[in-house]
């Protein structure tokens, strides 16, 4: 069992999304263990402002016959990198704007379903198709009855070009019912690109990450479809043991509108005292359709008591 | 006559195919486990590991080749003592290979014969640092422990295939005879130094100094896992001066310059030690480890003079 605390601080202006100055913005509880031979669970209860919620709770079997792996429960779904990460591993305090206008915001695409995925073995790299079905309520979808679900598949490419350096490649897509009428649907075509680092002798002071998401929606209104794109670029740097300089860059059209866009550049500090704690801050412009522009400052205080966590790759 | 070469070529072929068959697949999580594993296990397992010896233990990354050499892995064998607790369970949750999963019958915790020293007393919290609930997970650096890990492994492969079991008996006793020899050679080789004061960066090297009878009196680290403060700094320096403690052992894996500035204020020598196979060059088995650390530190003893 684990807690993490996550305090996010926010000042400047901003008309177009509201934010408290300071808030206690997430404090999540962790229970993971396995449940027996055949299968592992993980709970994460989320406890914020606005209450308290299942933010993910899902059981894994882990020895399916195959090469196979399943999940089932609530969990983020397997769409692109950003969207299945918490927000206390994410490189920055915020969510790229193509979260927010095409994902659904922070919380991103997470729902309750069933994922099943497999090892494509070939001597080449590592590869992996993943399938997974969703009741369909969760981010920009909508379901008016039960057989709406949603559905998404994902391909992902991995290979390590030298011992310190590795590429990571994936192509998401999901479709479900939207809430533009009783049979519109969105549907989502994804691709992320991750380029890795981190010199295996100097592995705990060096590590560089440049990773973009590029994404595409079309979604079903009763004017027809409308076809947006929305994308993020970002590069992290940890240029100390203890600090880590990043950047990013977001463009994103608004999925019902696409002659409306979001833009602007954010550039993210942060510090490690130790592996359990960790202050950040960043700084971020934003152009907003309506012709807002905001300033703003946001800095985060993370921390993590209890049993030590895996770190995702 | 080419009818007859390649008729020979082709039985070579099958015999090693053969043989790569029935070959058991076994994974380690570090390059002393590899080396020891292939003491014992010889032409009747294929071996590799995830960590390189260079590397810092704690901080590898669960890199998705690793899941695919876990998927086929026939045999885990890991440290434990929860020095991979940061990036194994998640390879093992993805490897799809319900024999390596924790309690399975092919999941090997090198650790549950060793000798495990620094087990906390009473209540440990974060604010001691990054202190292994279960004991100093570096206990490959003894190498009584190397021994009892050999042990270990030897049981597991015989369980795994009986028939080869008196294979892996032999195999272990010739290890066995040949660490005694070169143990004997370490310690005469240290013997002169019993009770020497050295200092080292990070906790990793109690079962070392333990056996070699070296005295550890501080680390370059104010706490484990916790890097190099200036006042700490000027705490060991002053504590170094007293005792003249004239020996800075670090990890290959750590920046030198804290370690250098120590060693320019006290005149002491930094000696870069291997801290696993694999470590530095030449480091290339679990014998020359102990070869290639006992060296350095007995020449940096008698360099400086240490006491």
């Amino acid at each position: 069992m684990a807690v993490i605390g996550n305090f996010i601080g926010t000042t400047g202006e901003n008309t177009i999304e509201s934010a408290p100055s300071l808030e206690m913005h997430e404090a999540e509880v962790t229970f993971q263990a396995v449940v027996d031979p055949y299968a592992r669970a993980d709970v994460f209860l989320s406890a914020s402002p606005d209450g308290l919620e299942i933010e993910e709770g899902f059981l894994t079997l882990t020895s399916l016959p195959g090469g196979l792996l399943a999940k089932v429960g609530k969990m983020k779904e397997q769409f692109g990198k950003a969207n299945t990460m918490h927000a206390h591993t994410l490189p920055w305090v915020d969510v790229p704007i193509v979260m927010k206008n095409f994902l659904g915001g922070e919380e991103g695409l997470n729902d309750s379903g069933v994922s099943v995925s497999k090892l494509l073995l070939n001597p080449l790299f590592f590869l992996e198709a993943t399938g997974e079905v969703y009741e369909g309520t969760s981010g920009p979808f909508q379901t008016h009855e039960r057989n709406d679900v949603s559905w998404l598949g994902r391909l992902r490419g991995y290979r390590d070009i030298t011992e310190s350096t590795n590429l990571d490649v994936g192509f998401s897509f999901t479709r479900g019912h939207n809430d533009a009428g009783l049979d519109t649907t969105t549907r989502l075509f994804g691709v992320d690109a991750t380029f890795r680092y981190r010199p295996l002798r100097r592995a705990i002071y060096r590590r560089f990450m440049g990773r973009t998401e590029l994404m595409w929606s079309r979604r079903g209104q009763d004017i027809g479809d409308v076809s947006a794109f929305g994308m993020y670029a970002s590069a992290d740097y940890q240029f100390a043991r203890r600090w880590f300089a990043g950047v990013r860059f977001d463009h994103s059209d608004r999925a019902y509108d696409a002659n409306l866009v979001d833009q602007g550049p954010s550039f993210i500090l942060t510090y490690w005292p130790s592996e359990f704690s960790q202050i950040r801050g960043q700084y971020r412009h934003t152009k907003y359709a309506e012709g807002v522009t905001s300033n703003e400052a946001l800095f985060q205080f993370l921390f993590s008591i209890g049993a030590h966590g895996a770190h995702v790759f | 006559m080419k009818i007859r070469t390649l008729g020979a070529a082709f039985v070579a072929v099958l015999l090693a195919s053969a043989n790569a068959f029935a070959a058991i697949k076994v994974v380690t999580t570090t390059e002393d486990l590899e080396s020891i594993a292939r003491e014992v296990g010889g032409d009747k397992i294929s071996v590799e590991s995830l960590a390189k010896g260079y590397q810092d233990p704690h901080f590898v990354e669960a890199k998705p080749s690793f899941i695919l050499k876990l998927h086929s892995a026939d045999l885990l064998i890991l440290v434990g003592r929860e020095l991979e607790i940061g990036w194994l369970p998640p390879l093992i949750n993805q490897a799809r290979n319900d024999r390596i999963q924790p309690n399975g019958d092919r999941y090997l915790d090198a650790s549950q014969t060793a000798k495990i020293l620094e087990i906390p007393n009473g209540q440990i919290t974060r604010a001691m640092g990054d202190v292994h609930p279960s004991g100093n997970p570096h206990y490959w650096l003894g190498p009584d422990n190397g021994r009892r890990i050999a042990q270990l492994i030897q049981k597991k492969l015989s369980e795994i295939s009986p028939p080869d079991a008196a294979y892996f008996a032999q195999r272990y006793a010739d290890f066995d005879r040949r660490l005694a020899e070169a143990e004997k050679r370490w310690q005469a080789a240290m013997a002169p130094y019993k009770g020497v004061k050295v200092v080292t960066y990070h906790r990793s090297w109690p079962n070392f100094t333990e056996a070699f009878g070296l005295d550890v009196i501080g680390y370059v680290e104010p706490k484990p896992g916790i890097p190099p403060s200036p006042s700490h700094t000027l705490e060991l320096i002053q504590e170094m001066k007293r005792q003249q403690v004239k020996v800075i052992m670090i990890e290959p894996y750590f920046d030198r310059k804290t370690p250098d500035a120590i060693a320019r204020e006290t005149g002491a020598q930094v000696i870069v030690l291997a801290p696993s196979v694999g470590g530095e060059k030449g480091v290339t088995d679990y014998f020359k480890l102990f070869d290639y650390d006992v060296n350095l530190v007995v020449s940096a003893i008698k360099q400086t003079g240490a006491k």
